[in-house]
């Protein structure tokens, strides 16, 4: 070496400094071309999934708005599973209602919340129920995805009064719904959860279909209390 | 040691899944089934690609004092650009992989490659070694997701849409109806055992090659893990 050792004792840390800062900002400049290179892309895939989801609880309603845009977020905690903000979508047809999509929650799964796609006509009949996602035990909870067996499914056509509210329950707490084979926990939930939104569905009506028109994405919290289940 | 030593000692005697147990999370939680496993395996592979070859490059230059947070920074970085991208054009399995994805940031394999190997050689050296180290825990991965998918589901590559496109869809075999698998198998309790099952495995051939051969030094599982 021909420089004194004061010298790069001194500079010894700016030079780890430099290489530490230089990688840093190549590697934010990398990530910042890839962001902007897959952006748009990622957005389009999102929405279509999202839309997706929402036609397949919608059960082939006829509408002629865009669902996605179309949108106001509620809150209540009771009778949707959750304190943050549930998005409805609504679907109308010649400005009329037709139907709304609900996402509640079911917060009572066997591991943690399940979150519910649930479509109701404007009669208060059941379109169609989906889950988004849970994470219940693979073979016995996640029997309530549609690819995995036909249990979801049976929900489409029923609403409050089929069956009587006190029968929104599994068999074995006295109600209609059959439960699985060694997991009793997971469907009990989905079924309290259903019924809720449905009696969420009923009580707010007005707030989802406003008869003079809202705009949307106008957030509304009610507390009001009603009956529930579960 | 040549290239094809370098390579083959990555499937081999120093297989990350078998025999070092690097990388262990993922490779036990998302190896459920075969496209799962193959997914994580490229994306991994692909990581360890990147990550070795710039620590090959930039090794000599660097001060030990910041040499490990240039390559979290560099590995960082390269796992998020591979998850933009899978988010992008393979939705699917980006959903399916959910966490493990950005998660292969903290798999010991590619910062222990990165570090102890790629930074002190050539490039070419450290790219055989990365395409070792990446294709032997691939072949890991998809055997072991290939077993779970074939005793949990009663199939196998049931789910390579996730990797290839709507096209790809009913390209898999089913062997049984789904609802008569063997639950074990996907759970991590199975996962553990199977991996237990092909490590002794694979021991036992390397004990019996030695004892062949007469080759010393026979390493056993986990004794090179950190």
């Amino acid at each position: 070496m021909d420089r004194p050792d004061a010298e790069k004792n001194t500079l010894r840390p700016l030079r780890g400094a430099l290489l530490l800062g230089g990688t840093t900002v190549l590697a934010v400049g990398l990530l910042a071309l890839v962001h902007e290179a897959t952006r748009e892309r990622i957005e389009q895939v999102e929405r279509a999934r999202r839309m997706q989801a929402v036609e397949q609880v919608l059960d082939g309603v006829r509408h002629d708005n865009d669902l996605l845009l179309d949108a106001v977020t509620v809150t209540d905690r009771d009778l949707l599973g959750t304190s943050a903000p549930v998005t409805v979508y609504r679907a109308t047809l010649d400005g009329e209602p037709v139907a709304a999509v609900l996402a509640p929650t079911a917060p009572d799964g066997y591991s943690g919340s399940i979150r519910l796609l649930v479509g109701i006509d404007v009669d208060g009949r059941l379109l169609g129920v989906r889950v988004q996602s849970h994470r219940e035990t693979p073979g016995l909870g996640d029997l309530i995805e549609a690819r995995k067996s036909d249990w979801i499914l049976k929900f489409t056509g029923r609403s409050l009064g089929d069956p009587p509210l006190e029968r929104w329950k599994v068999r074995k707490d006295g109600g209609d719904f059959d439960q699985f084979t060694g997991a009793t926990v997971t469907p009990r939930a989905v079924v309290a959860a259903v019924a809720n939104a449905l009696l969420y569905f009923e009580r707010e009506r007005e707030l989802i279909f406003p008869p003079s028109a809202t705009p949307a994405d106008e957030p509304i919290d009610q507390s009001a209390r009603g009956p529930r289940i579960g | 040691m040549d290239a094809v030593a370098t390579f083959r000692n990555g499937l081999g005697r120093q297989n990350p899944g078998l025999v070092q147990l690097l990388g262990l999370c993922p490779l036990l939680a998302v190896s459920t089934t075969l496209g799962n496993a193959l997914g994580l395996g490229i994306a991994t592979l692909g990581v360890l690609l990147a990550s070795s070859l710039t620590a090959s490059l930039v090794g000599r230059w660097l001060l030990p004092e910041v040499r490990i947070g240039v390559f979290v920074v560099t590995i960082a970085a390269a796992v998020t650009a591979v998850e933009l991208v899978a988010a992008a054009w393979l939705p699917e399995l980006h959903e399916s992989l959910g966490i493990f994805l950005p998660l292969i940031v903290t798999n010991c394999l590619v910062l222990a490659r990165a570090e102890s190997f790629a930074s002190r050689r050539g490039v070419v050296e450290a790219a055989v070694d990365a395409l070792g180290m990446g294709v032997g825990f691939l072949l890991v991965l998809v055997s072991l997701g290939s077993v779970r998918e074939i005793l949990g589901h009663g199939s196998l590559g049931g789910d390579l849409q996730l990797l290839f496109g709507e096209s790809a869809r009913g390209l898999g075999l089913q062997f049984f109806p789904a609802q008569n698998g063997w639950l074990l198998a996907l759970l991590p309790p199975g996962a553990f055992i199977l991996l237990g099952l092909m490590v002794a495995a694979h021991n036992w051939r390397i004990a019996r090659r030695a004892e062949r051969t007469g080759e010393p030094g026979v390493r056993a599982a986990g004794q090179l893990s950190s």
